[in-house]
């Protein structure tokens, strides 16, 4: 069953593409929108010539500093985005006088879009890499933080006594109960805050960068090239699979813990 | 002789979480348990017998009374005691062997020392070979064994356990209830187990302490249980010894019983 279901997958692929190509190609079919023939390619490219983009990007080795680029601006914006969620999680989470002053200001920053802040970023950190890291940051952080902070507000009050009554100083229960707990719900947002990271470095490349797949794509927007466009665009969604694939890989190791279903209950 | 562990007048008022009025869930207590003895404690349901041992245990500050342990002022948590909880109380990101060895790695034990224990407590209570499992893979039953384990590999002078078994089977219950009272005659502590099973409270101690329905909870008898050593915990309950203590403590109790069980059905139902 899984396996027929993995082939049907791949027609419904294809068939997109073909209905792409055909309903693209200039004179392929007679025109039925536009009366120019040409019109339709122009707005949707042609996935004959999406390929031969992306195949000449990796034949020529031309996107692999582009892609590099962006992966190390959402690996780092990912890293420093979940140590800053968790340390001020876990610190307003054993903290209520702290975490009742700063609410409001928390709330409100959530609140903002703040994609608006990646002019601020530009100014203060450059073109480089690091305006698109402090982008990516500022969107992984909430999510980290408010599932750390939630993990803090919920860790079960038996397991707390049980490691109080156990001999646990206030700085082991940090290590051995706040912080796991804490941890398991930074992965338990992983596929999000990862999603994110990306975002933040892809939105922070098309702004205004000189390397990474945002940037190639905002090039070819300025030129009216469509197909390198949707190259663009189809290489970051592969590159996004990837990434959210390894997650789950990394998840399947670190949380073996987690109970999951048909393991649970062995008789002795 | 000086008891063990003894409260002395011990009386818990909580704020009510409406904020108007209070509850007060124990009133001038006195329970004192001699070196090595084994004494339950049965009450009717929401009673306050968690209470009572949250406060021996130094996890709750009484709003008044006190208590000694061995003649000393406990001032926070009880040191000399280890606690079994009702509900699960594992770490369930640890495996069952990291899980036993817990208290020693709090206590800056050598790691591979700590190991070689946890391994032959694991053993002692019947789980040789699922040190590397985590809870959540564990049976309730080996969830309690591991819970054991992790409070004797610190051997504390004294044992709290609030209904451990509780949400055990009948067979695996019985089990556990066994493998316990053969640990504890091996190297007889103090311990204060409390349940709302009478005939778990007779088949394990040498005295059952029988409190009133809340709130407002007090002793209202005591009842010493002069059955031979060593015990079987199902064989025990046939005896006629058993039988005639089962019924005087039931008589003494039944009333409680009845008394709280309309309290919580007005509860519920008003």
């Amino acid at each position: 069953m899984r396996k027929k279901l993995w082939i049907w997958q791949l027609v419904l692929l294809v068939a997109i593409f073909a209905f792409w190509h055909v309903a693209t190609h200039p004179e392929l079919i007679p025109p039925f929108v536009w009366d120019n023939p040409n019109r339709a390619a122009f707005f949707f490219g042609e996935p004959v010539k999406i390929f031969k983009v992306i195949v000449e990007w990796f034949a020529g080795g031309e996107i692999y500093p582009h892609l590099w680029v962006t992966l190390q601006e959402t690996a780092l914006a990912f890293v420093i985005g979940s140590v800053l969620g968790l340390a001020i999680g876990l610190w307003l989470g054993l903290t209520p006088f702290a975490s009742a002053l700063l609410d409001p200001y928390i709330k409100a920053m959530n609140a903002m879009p703040r994609v608006v802040l990646a002019p601020i970023f530009m100014v203060w950190f450059g073109l480089g890499i690091w305006s698109k890291v402090a982008l990516g940051v500022t969107l992984v952080f909430f999510i980290v933080f408010f599932n750390v902070y939630q993990g803090v507000k919920e860790v079960s009050p038996v397991v707390l006594n049980n490691a109080t009554m156990l001999g646990a100083t206030r700085r082991q229960l940090l290590r051995y109960v706040y912080l796991p707990s804490a941890t398991s719900w930074v992965f338990s947002s992983l596929h999000t805050s990862v999603g994110m990271a990306f975002v933040g470095a892809v939105v922070g490349e098309y702004l205004g960068s000189a390397k990474g797949v945002g940037y190639l794509i905002h090039m070819a927007e300025g030129s009216f090239d469509i197909n390198t466009v949707f190259a663009g665009i189809l290489v970051l969604t592969i590159f996004a699979l990837v990434l959210d694939f390894a997650v789950s890989a990394a998840e399947k190791r670190l949380l073996v813990w987690r109970p999951t279903q048909g393991e649970t209950e062995q008789a002795l | 002789m000086t008891a063990s562990v003894s409260l002395e007048k011990i009386t818990c008022t909580f704020a009510s979480k409406s904020g108007e009025g209070s509850y007060t869930a124990v009133r001038d207590v006195d329970l004192a348990i001699a070196d090595g003895e084994f004494v339950s404690v049965v009450g009717p349901t929401g009673c306050g017998k968690s209470t009572l041992l949250n406060v021996a245990a130094g996890l709750l500050r009484p709003s008044s009374g006190s208590v000694k342990i061995h003649g000393e002022p406990l001032a926070g948590i009880n040191r000399r005691a280890g606690y079994m909880f009702q509900s699960e109380a594992l770490l369930p990101w640890r495996s069952a062997l990291g899980n036993v060895v817990t208290g020693l790695e709090f206590r800056g034990e050598d790691a591979g020392a700590a190991r070689e224990k946890g391994e032959a407590w694991l053993e002692r209570v019947g789980l040789a070979g699922f040190g590397d499992r985590y809870p959540h893979q564990l049976s309730g039953g080996m969830r309690k064994r591991v819970s054991l384990a992790q409070m004797l590999i610190l051997d504390p002078q004294i044992l709290l356990m609030d209904e451990p078994f509780s949400a055990l089977d009948v067979q695996t219950r019985q089990l556990m209830e066994n493998e316990l009272l053969e640990l504890w005659s091996a190297n007889r502590k103090s311990v204060i187990f409390i349940t709302h099973d009478l005939e778990e409270a007779i088949s394990l101690s040498d005295r059952v302490v029988v409190l009133s329905a809340g709130p407002a909870t007090r002793p209202i008898g005591e009842y010493v249980i002069d059955l031979p050593r060593p015990r079987d915990v199902s064989e025990i309950r046939l005896t006629p010894r058993f039988i005639e203590l089962h019924d005087r403590i039931w008589h003494a109790m039944k009333d409680e019983v009845l008394k709280g069980y309309a309290q919580t059905r007005n509860r519920t139902t008003s």
